[in-house]
């Protein structure tokens, strides 16, 4: 009988805060930026430079801690990690090893196939982004920018609880979601202010040993992850029963290969010689700052859809997708006060809004449309001052520019004609125009008026109201 | 011209605010002296004469028009080598950092350029301030003023002999574990060093980060206050500085010890220490006893620890500290190297002087994983215990007494063959740097062959103010006599 196999993952993520400077200066952590512009003694290593701690980045470190459970390290302090690259200006990054900030949480989970469990996170810790690299091809020479030097990063790094690419997923979005909601990150993969480094080992199910696990790196997308996940599975497994051994290693996903291979092996593993950074004094967390930053904490996803049920009795699948994400929630919220019909402000969402995103591959993060504008557009839906096909066509450039639909209607002369004389004129043309169709409806086809609608429609360039055709065309035919 | 170079710097800012000497004046008479013993003394690595005599001028021009009133206004200073000041060459005495102009200056020459003192130039040191003889130096040993056969001390071994040949008004060191106390008693000046956190690091190239702390060096104890006073700030760019309300230290410039409290460690005048340097010291003590200070000897607990100690933590936090010089960024470059690595290896192979070497391979040693807990953390919890030995005898006493050094200033090319014997040197010095605390060497005589002996006075963190007035009455009262 063949053998059977468990996976077990931890993951170590990276995850860029949202501040405005950077963690040991005042440089800006604005993305972009020509090479070096955003630089200073301090993050460029310079003799005699020092850090200052950026005091936002512990709150955002506690913050993410509090909401993932996790103890806070009221004495907690920065250490160096020692080891020579060029992107590194001090060839040493300052981060946590012996205190970090945060320790023993959990992120409860629940995969899409219905499993509910809880992942441990281990700890969190801070430190500092390096520089960047670039190769000159055509000079045969690396350049370094350090702009993104000591933008401050929090290391999130889980117990080895997860058991497929699923939970692994799950453990990812639950992530992102808590900390979009705090607003500590944007946390983009594609754009790296959030990374995951994939730890895997493979065992026989019911052993008690852990297999040897290797350390997968630059996976940028979840499907990334997932392929890498099952990639190195296979791997794994396959090793296993050729007789041979995992080695412990540090390995690269390549997407486009759909392959992975060793960056570097156990043997010439790095000693980072850690130890206390002696320019930083120890950071004392009082009880009064932990209880701050609670307080601070806003309404997150699982509150928000209790309410919602309560508040707005919405359908539970609604409720998920437009929690999913703060973004999609705020919107929600800051629509619905406006007009405060809740049924249609997710009507719209729920259709429109996520069919457009599909279709141009926008990221909820990304919503950019203002609310206010959402809420012109049903208002005008509901004075009947324009029918629901103008208003999807009007709707796809509120998504896309965020245009103000009052003037827009109003500019390209897309408000629905009212006036009723015109429109039983233009029926009555319609009918006499279309002898064969006037006949098949009173010989009992009851399709043939959806014929006649279509025809009022596109001779009113469809500004007509399709409520109001229908009932002069029957009148009309009535008549005939 | 000769006489104003006698003049202390607190009696040059007096004489310049007075009209009778400029600050130019002092410059130039700075410049000659500079001329005639420098090809002896080899104080400085770079002066800028044109750069120092267009700035004195500027400090005239200020003084004159009442926008400089300070007591420094317009005196010449020499910086040591490993702070950075804009624009100026900053070498640390190494051949790694052959080539680096900062783009910005230490605090500590930034509230001395606001205070109107002006920078003649940069002094020699040991390379990184690892040595106590300034023989480490890529650019050369200086010599010891009062006897050029002699070394000056180290590792502000270019600042102390600059002050004592009269190559400035004043001088600033570092002291990480006596490199300002032990040069100024071998040189016959002044020098002090502040608690930690007194004095911003800011510019200053880091050796040992929690150890490293400026301060002055000086031609009497006077100026010592003055200058202090001058470069101690509240720095928010250094997380270490720290905020102090007691900085009006020429206050303190008062001849009174009438009931303070001196306390003499035994062992720090036992095997190892020169008898006339010994006799010298206890004079000193006798002294301030005669004019009523209550001395009394007692045990100051892990004195032998302290090297051990002190080597393994300043060493650790070295090898860190000099990771950045890799020739990637500013400084020396190997050439031909076709590979990172490579490059990484030949430009620190080349760049880096025997001692430094040694230290960071020390310090690599130390902070490796498996000996972390042995060494560091064990080198850390020992400092503690230093520390608290301190605490415990400063609760007897305001201040200690004791030799600076072991010795006088040996001769020139006899240190650097043991350097097991040189770091025995910096015994009595280094525990102030492990606890944290100030200290000053004061000037009390000379040996049988006419070296200066010093003094050293040690005082609880923030208690400059008990050093300053015991090194004050024992000076006034040295003139007396």
């Amino acid at each position: 009988m063949a053998k059977e196999y468990e996976t077990v993952i931890g993951l170590e993520v990276h995850v860029e805060l949202a501040t405005k400077t950077k963690i040991f200066c005042g440089c800006s952590t604005a993305f972009g930026g020509a090479p070096n512009t955003h630089t200073c003694p301090v993050c460029t290593g310079m003799p005699g430079s020092l850090p200052v701690l950026n005091k936002q980045v512990v709150e955002y470190a506690m913050a993410v801690g509090l909401a993932t459970n996790c103890d806070i390290t009221q004495n907690c302090k920065f250490d160096r990690k020692n080891y020579f690259y060029p992107d590194n200006p001090q060839n040493y990054q300052i981060s946590q090893l012996y205190l970090p900030i945060c320790r023993n949480g959990h992120v409860d989970i629940e995969t899409e196939s219905g499993v509910k469990k809880a992942v441990r996170i281990h700890e969190i810790h801070m430190e500092e982004d390096a520089g960047k690299l670039v190769h000159d091809e055509w000079e045969d020479a690396s350049l370094v920018d350090y702009n993104r030097s000591g933008v401050p990063l929090i290391e999130i790094v889980s117990e080895p609880d997860m058991r497929s690419a699923e939970e692994v997923i799950a453990y990812l979005e639950k992530l992102r979601q808590t900390i979009q909601y705090l607003g500590a990150s944007d946390c983009k993969l594609q754009e790296g202010s959030m990374r995951a480094d994939v730890n895997l080992s493979v065992r026989e199910v019911g052993a008690e040993k852990f297999g040897t696990r290797t350390e997968m790196k630059n996976l940028n997308s979840f499907r990334a992850i997932q392929h890498a996940i099952e990639g190195e599975k296979n791997r794994q497994i396959d090793l296993i029963e050729a007789g041979k051994e995992v080695v412990q290693e540090t390995r690269r996903w390549d997407d486009n290969k759909a392959e992975s291979y060793p960056m570097r092996s156990k043997e010439d593993a790095q000693d980072y010689r850690y130890f206390p950074d002696p320019d930083l004094v120890p950071i004392h967390i009082s009880d009064e700052w932990i209880e701050r930053v609670k307080a601070a904490q806003p309404e997150m996803a699982p509150e928000k859809k209790v309410r919602y049920k309560e508040e707005f009795d919405l359908p539970d699948y609604d409720i998920g997708i437009i929690t999913g994400t703060k973004q999609m929630a705020d919107i929600f919220e800051e629509t619905t006060a406006i007009c405060g019909n809740p049924k249609k402000v997710s009507n719209w969402l729920m259709g429109e809004t996520l069919r457009l995103m599909k279709e141009t591959g926008t990221d909820p993060e990304d919503l950019s449309f203002s609310p206010k504008h959402l809420a012109d557009l049903i208002a005008m839906v509901d004075k009947k001052e324009i029918n629901s096909s103008v208003a999807k066509e009007v709707f796809e450039k509120i998504f896309a520019e965020d245009i103000d639909p009052v003037a827009y209607v109003d500019e390209k002369g897309l408000k629905t004609v009212n006036d009723e004389g015109a429109l039983r004129k233009t029926i009555e043309e319609i009918v006499a125009a279309n002898p064969q169709s006037v006949a098949d409806y009173k010989g009992g086809k009851e399709k043939a008026i959806g014929f006649l609608v279509g025809q009022t429609m596109k001779a009113m360039k469809g500004k007509a109201d399709p409520g109001s055709v229908n009932e002069i065309l029957r009148e009309v035919l009535a008549q005939q | 011209m000769s006489d104003i170079l006698s003049l202390t710097a607190v009696e040059l800012g007096k004489a310049i605010k007075a009209g009778t000497y400029t600050a130019v004046d002092a410059m130039k008479a700075v410049i000659e002296q500079i001329e005639k013993c420098e090809e002896t003394v080899h104080a400085y690595v770079t002066i800028d004469k044109e750069a120092a005599l267009a700035k004195a001028a500027e400090a005239q021009k200020k003084i004159e028009a009442g926008e400089l009133t300070g007591p420094l206004a317009g005196v010449p200073v020499a910086i040591k080598d490993n702070m950075c000041t804009e624009g100026m060459l900053t070498t640390c005495s190494s051949k790694i950092l052959s080539n680096f102009v900062p783009t910005f200056s230490s605090e500590a020459v930034i509230n001395l350029e606001k205070a109107g003192a002006v920078v003649i130039g940069k002094t020699n040191m040991d390379e990184f301030a690892m040595g106590s003889t300034t023989e480490t130096s890529y650019y050369g040993v200086t010599r010891n003023p009062r006897n050029p056969e002699h070394v000056p001390g180290g590792s502000s071994g270019g600042s102390a002999a600059a002050v004592a040949a009269q190559e400035c008004f004043f001088a600033l060191g570092s002291d990480t574990g006596g490199s300002i106390r032990q040069p100024a008693s071998y040189c016959g000046v002044v020098g002090l060093k502040p608690t930690y956190g007194t004095v911003s690091r800011y510019g200053l190239i880091a050796y040992g980060s929690s150890l490293d702390q400026i301060g002055p060096l000086c031609k009497d104890v006077t100026d010592c206050a003055t200058i202090l006073e001058t470069i101690a700030s509240h720095d928010p760019k250094d997380s270490t500085s720290m905020k102090r309300e007691d900085t009006d230290f020429t206050s303190a410039l008062v001849k009174d010890v009438k009931g303070m409290k001196i306390g003499i460690p035994k062992s720090y005048f036992g095997e190892g220490l020169q008898e006339d340097v010994k006799e010298a010291v206890l004079a000193v003590a006798e002294k301030l006893k005669e004019l009523g200070a209550e001395v009394e000897e007692f045990d100051l607990d892990h004195v032998k620890y302290a090297i051990p100690t002190y080597y393994t933590i300043a060493d650790a936090e070295a090898s860190s500290n000099l990771e950045r010089f890799d020739g990637v960024k500013y400084g020396y470059r190997a050439e031909d190297a076709d590979e990172l690595h490579r490059m990484y290896k030949k430009t620190r192979s080349e760049g880096f002087g025997p001692e430094v070497k040694r230290r960071i391979m020390l310090g690599s040693f130390v902070l490796s994983s498996g000996y972390y807990d042995a060494y560091y953390l064990k080198a850390l919890r020992v400092k503690a215990l230093i520390k608290k030995a301190f605490d415990d005898a400063f609760a007897k006493y305001d201040i200690i007494l004791g030799p600076v050094a072991p010795t006088t200033a040996p001769k020139l090319g006899c240190s650097l063959s043991n350097p097991m014997q040189m770091y025995l040197g910096d015994i009595y010095t280094i525990s102030v740097n492990l606890a944290g605390l100030p200290g000053i060497s004061v000037p009390c005589g000379t040996d049988k062959n006419g070296l200066p002996i010093g003094v050293q006075m040690i005082g609880d963190c923030f208690a400059e103010k008990k050093l300053i007035r015991a090194a004050y009455t024992y000076e006034q009262a040295a003139k007396e006599v």
